[in-house]
């Protein structure tokens, strides 16, 4: 099946597929009438779901170096797209984009506009080039461009803290979903998480990956915008939520202005007990706020998403799959056209669950009456029980005011179904797409991490003389060790430790950005220049992370410190990045100028026609 | 001055010209964020609307734009691949 003519049929399985999950939707709302429980309905949506990924990871098995590192370079424009959107689009971005839209508002939205606006940098700087190369991984390029295994190993160190950061948050949110749908504890749910992770990754690599995720992308987008369409419909948004919210915006305003929008003291929320990581909303949805500082916020964070997201391994890496130059360019379109399917919905699912909340003329409002009224509401007391949802009544009137109702971010997606009165099938549903998301993002990080330890460290620098058999052995031995590791310490819940995903991109920004692009840009940069700016970026920008981040710098420089020019945590990579940038200028200058065969090997590069510089199998 | 760096002369102001749209796009427009938000594009504040959807429209069309323009110059050089099997 997965042999000779399978590339020209896959328009034909993956529709077949769609068609099927769809039928199997149609299914589980009949059972759903029938009587079966909730809770089996969600089961049976995740385990169906990922039985199928387990089944496209094992007939896509691999003995091939080439399949295993970039899919053997076959994999149609669009469907790499699609394979890249799933890559991209986490668990957290699934569950969380909305909910943080919700709460944050206007400011929030610079993640929307620099997790997208970044692939304009990927498909002009980086992505057809790399393709060009003909590299398996990142440091791949890296090592050969400069030359040398040093600046390979540098290269390999920023991917790797970069990529660790963001897989254990992944798999914390595959073992969060797996635990709520499946009825099991938290740190069983991780565990599960992984098996599934590793039963798509690890039999074929690349090849599995690549077909794994235009698989979880097809659940995926089904499960953001069946519910959007939908609730928009119930709640009297309009059948097209994207194009006729403009009055539920405004309306927001309104309700704003009426509700007033107050900001709670820290002592009065820990007075009423407010459990940990749950909000209220105390920004504007659609107002821009006021002043400089304001605009220079919004504009740091894209700027560090937009940079970040053209630095991330595992998302460059999938521009290896095509099968030409012009394909790769094609491709991260798609890619972000797919994204665009679902970011763009975000925005508008916050807008319904926040009016279905807050507006008191329709019949889901809770803003604005009575305490005990609200709490008699049994969505309410589910997600209370599972201090998802709180009231603190601040003011003692009895009445829920806008500040003084609390939810966490993630409730957005997954109760708004229920809130707007949806059938339960669709719950399930959500549950399914959040495990597709969470999963296809883990998949492409903890093979990005492993491949560029199979291949960058054990291949090229400890033992180049290894069979074929014995690399792909050490592969996905690796990608076994990276995945426990991860799911390790997801299991212990230490993310909150590690941090923000935010923080994985400014890892990546700080020290692959700049020597990526100067890397085809710029014919001058030296190994010497690449080697200073790769350590300066990444470990200036560590240092000011522990520096501005008070959890590190109480411990570490005993106290707090006001950030600097409002570069805070999210933000590091504003440091990182030009001081790489300069350090590898002025190094590069200093040294002498590339051999004339590096210089041949880049002008190779910029050409999208002959031979690739890196051959098939290396 | 051979093809190779007329092709990449042109390759090169493509790029820029392509940066350019995406600062625009990006950046420009939201250093205006509350000027934007008095005007209207169906019925959304502008300046909402551009973060929420209008950008992020943009960026698609322009990496299609600059991709179909990259192509033909790759033709007009002749370094245009073969086929796209």
């Amino acid at each position: 099946m997965f042999k000779g003519d399978f590339i020209q049929n896959l328009p034909k399985i993956y529709g077949t597929y769609t068609g099927g999950f769809l039928v199997f939707i149609i299914l589980m709302a009949l059972a759903e009438q029938a009587g079966v429980s909730a809770k089996n309905i969600g089961v049976m949506f995740v385990a169906f779901t990922v039985l199928i990924y387990a089944l496209i990871g094992y007939l896509s098995r691999t003995i091939q170096v080439d399949a295993y590192y970039v899919a053997g370079r076959q994999v149609p424009t669009v469907f790499n797209g699609m394979a890249t959107a799933a890559d991209w689009m986490s668990g957290a971005s699934f569950v969380a984009l909305a909910g943080g839209v919700y709460f944050g508002g206007y400011t929030y939205m610079a993640f929307l506009v620099g997790w997208t606006g970044g692939y304009v940098l990927v498909a002009t700087l980086m992505a057809p080039y790399l393709r060009k190369f003909g590299c398996y991984t990142v440091p791949d390029f890296i090592g050969t461009r400069y030359g040398g295994n040093l600046v390979r190993a540098c290269s390999v160190f920023v991917l790797f803290i970069a990529s660790f950061t963001y897989v254990t948050a992944q798999i914390n949110a595959t073992g969060t979903i797996a635990s709520r749908a499946l009825g099991i504890p938290f740190e069983a749910g991780v565990w599960v998480g992984l098996i599934s992770i590793l039963i798509c990754s690890m039999l074929g690599g690349m090849r599995a990956v690549t077909w794994t995720q235009v698989a979880q992308y097809i659940v995926l987008i089904i499960a953001y915008l069946i519910p959007v369409f939908w609730i928009s419909n119930n709640v009297g948004g309009g059948i097209f939520p994207h194009l006729m919210l403009g009055d539920e915006v405004a309306r927001l305003g309104e309700l704003e202005q009426q509700f007033g929008l107050v900001k709670n003291s820290a002592a009065d929320m820990k007075a009423a007990g407010v459990p940990g990581g749950l909000k209220y909303i105390s920004g504007s949805h659609s107002g821009v706020p006021e002043g400089g500082m304001a605009v220079w916020k919004y504009l740091s964070l894209a700027i560090c998403m937009m940079v970040g997201t053209a630095s991330l391994p595992h998302i460059l890496m999938r521009y290896f799959t095509t099968p030409t130059v012009r394909a790769a360019r094609k491709s991260v379109a798609w890619s972000l056209f797919f994204i665009f399917l679902l970011y763009s919905s975000a925005p508008m699912l916050a807008t319904l669950s926040k009016l279905a909340l807050m507006d008191p003329n329709l019949p889901t409002g809770i803003i604005g009456k009575s305490i005990s009224e609200v709490q008699s509401i049994e969505w309410v007391q589910r997600w209370s029980e599972v201090k998802q949802v709180f009231i603190a009544d601040f003011n003692g009137d009895g009445i829920l005011q806008l500040n003084e109702w609390f939810m966490r971010g993630d409730v957005v997606v997954l109760a708004t179904p229920e809130v707007a009165g949806l059938p339960f099938v669709i719950s399930g549903l959500v549950f399914a797409g959040g495990m597709a998301a969470a999963m296809s993002t883990a998949d492409g990080l903890v093979l990005a991490i492993s491949n560029a330890l199979s291949h960058d460290i054990y291949y090229k620098i400890i033992n180049p003389k290894a069979e074929t058999a014995k690399r792909l052995l050490v592969a996905r031995t690796l990608l076994v060790i990276i995945g426990a590791a991860g799911a390790y310490i997801a299991s212990f819940r230490l993310t909150s430790i590690l941090g923000s995903v935010a923080w994985a991109f400014d890892f990546a920004m700080s020290g692959l950005f700049f020597p990526l692009v100067l890397g085809v840009w710029w014919k001058r940069a030296t190994r010497e220049g690449a080697i200073a700016g790769i350590m300066a970026g990444i470990i200036s920008g560590t240092v000011y992370l522990t520096w501005v981040f008070p959890k590190f710098s109480v411990p570490i420089w005993g106290g707090v410190n006001t950030p600097f020019l409002g570069i805070d945590h999210l933000r590091f990579g504003l440091i990182g990045a030009p001081i790489c940038l300069v350090v590898m200028v002025v190094v590069s200058l200093m040294t002498k100028e590339p051999s004339p065969a590096t210089q041949k090997l880049v002008d190779d590069t910029r050409i999208p026609t002959g031979k690739a510089i890196l051959g098939k199998q290396h | 001055m051979s093809n190779k760096d007329a092709y990449w002369n042109k390759t090169k102001n493509h790029m820029i010209v392509t940066l350019v749209l995406w600062a625009f796009f990006s950046l420009v427009i939201f250093m205006f964020g509350s000027e934007l938000n008095t005007m209207s594009f169906l019925g959304y504040p502008l300046a909402y609307y551009m973060t929420a959807q209008g950008s992020l429209l943009a960026f698609v069309i322009i990496l299609f734009w600059t991709a179909n323009k990259q192509e033909k110059i790759d033709e007009e050089h002749g370094f245009s691949e073969r086929e796209d099997d």
